[in-house]
């Protein structure tokens, strides 16, 4: 059962999931950067980032580069202990 | 049905997080080939010492007090590692960029440039390290610092590209280590390390991940 309440659908997603993997073992990436990774359009991305910040799962920074601004995210104390109850849960799903 | 769309989630997360953070289209054919120049250098050097200890024996006497010509050997022998490096990078460089375009990973992204910067660092240093050692003529230790100091790039630069690379960079260290203590064998140590264990790690690689 508890298992079952560990899959976060904040995370329900093949997006958000790239977000998140790209974000535990990266300290930033940019708006860029994360849609090379993941193959996504702008507006996609930006709708499924502007979800994970809501939760609070990421942070978003905006900043300039010289003169072009620039976003960067990086996760959350909070993103990252909930992203791994999430892959932990999975993975128990995986293994029965 | 639902067990393999967690399935799906798992691998994607996990391909994720390694695309993200490391440089997997490292050439292992690459390190095959860097093995084969650095035994051809090897080579090379070897003929250059042996015509050096030639006429060394004969000459000794006229040349005891002379100016020092160890100096062109040393300079010899420096051209000989600088061409070995210079063809083993523009190979890696080359086969590494094909590899990239063949997986559509992304040649110059952060993952490359950590691999490339945190390699270079303990390099380049040892690298000056060497020079300073043949400038104050202690050149038989050359070679144990080339081997430990490039074993340490090797294991600094394996946490952003594939993990192999490690056990390779704790290899070259040892027998660095080890090489220190027979000193005048330096160049065999030097063969085996850049020559065999890279065709060695290289093929190893190359049946791992290179092919298909």
């Amino acid at each position: 059962m508890s298992i079952i309440n560990n899959i976060n659908k904040a995370f329900d997603h093949r997006i958000r999931l790239g977000i998140m993997s790209v974000l535990m073992v990266n300290d930033y990436a940019d708006f860029k950067m994360l849609k090379e990774m993941l193959g996504a359009t702008d507006g996609n991305l930006a709708s499924h980032t502007k979800a994970l910040e809501k939760s609070e799962y990421i942070k978003v920074e905006k900043q300039f580069i010289g003169r072009k601004p620039n976003t960067r995210y990086s996760a959350t104390k909070l993103g990252k202990a909930e992203f791994k109850k999430h892959i932990n849960a999975l993975e128990k799903l995986i293994g029965k | 049905m639902e067990s393999n769309k967690y399935l799906d989630d798992i691998s994607e997360i996990k391909n994720m997080m390694s695309r993200s953070s490391r440089f997997i289209s490292l050439s292992g054919f690459s390190g095959v080939l860097a093995g084969v120049y650095a035994l051809i250098g090897a080579v090379f050097a070897y003929l250059r010492l042996q015509e050096f200890s030639l006429t060394d024996k004969v000459e000794y006497e006229r040349r005891i007090n002379s100016a020092p010509m160890e100096t062109g050997l040393v300079l010899d022998l420096l051209i000989i590692a600088i061409l070995v490096i210079i063809a083993a990078i523009v190979t890696g460089a080359i086969l590494s960029i094909r590899k990239a375009k063949k997986s559509g990973e992304k040649i110059w992204n952060q993952a490359s440039r950590r691999l490339l910067v945190n390699f270079c660092i303990p390099l380049f240093v040892g690298g000056i390290f060497s020079l300073v050692l043949i400038q104050y003529n202690i050149s038989w230790l050359v070679a144990s610092t080339t081997l430990v100091f490039y074993g340490l790039a090797c294991i600094n630069a394996s946490k952003y590209t594939l993990g192999d690379v490690r056990y390779m960079g704790i290899a070259f260290v040892l027998i660095g280590l080890i090489s220190t203590q027979f000193i005048g064998y330096g160049l065999y140590f030097w063969a085996l390390g850049f020559g065999v264990f890279h065709i060695i790690y290289g093929s190893m690689m190359y049946f791992k991940y290179d092919r298909d």
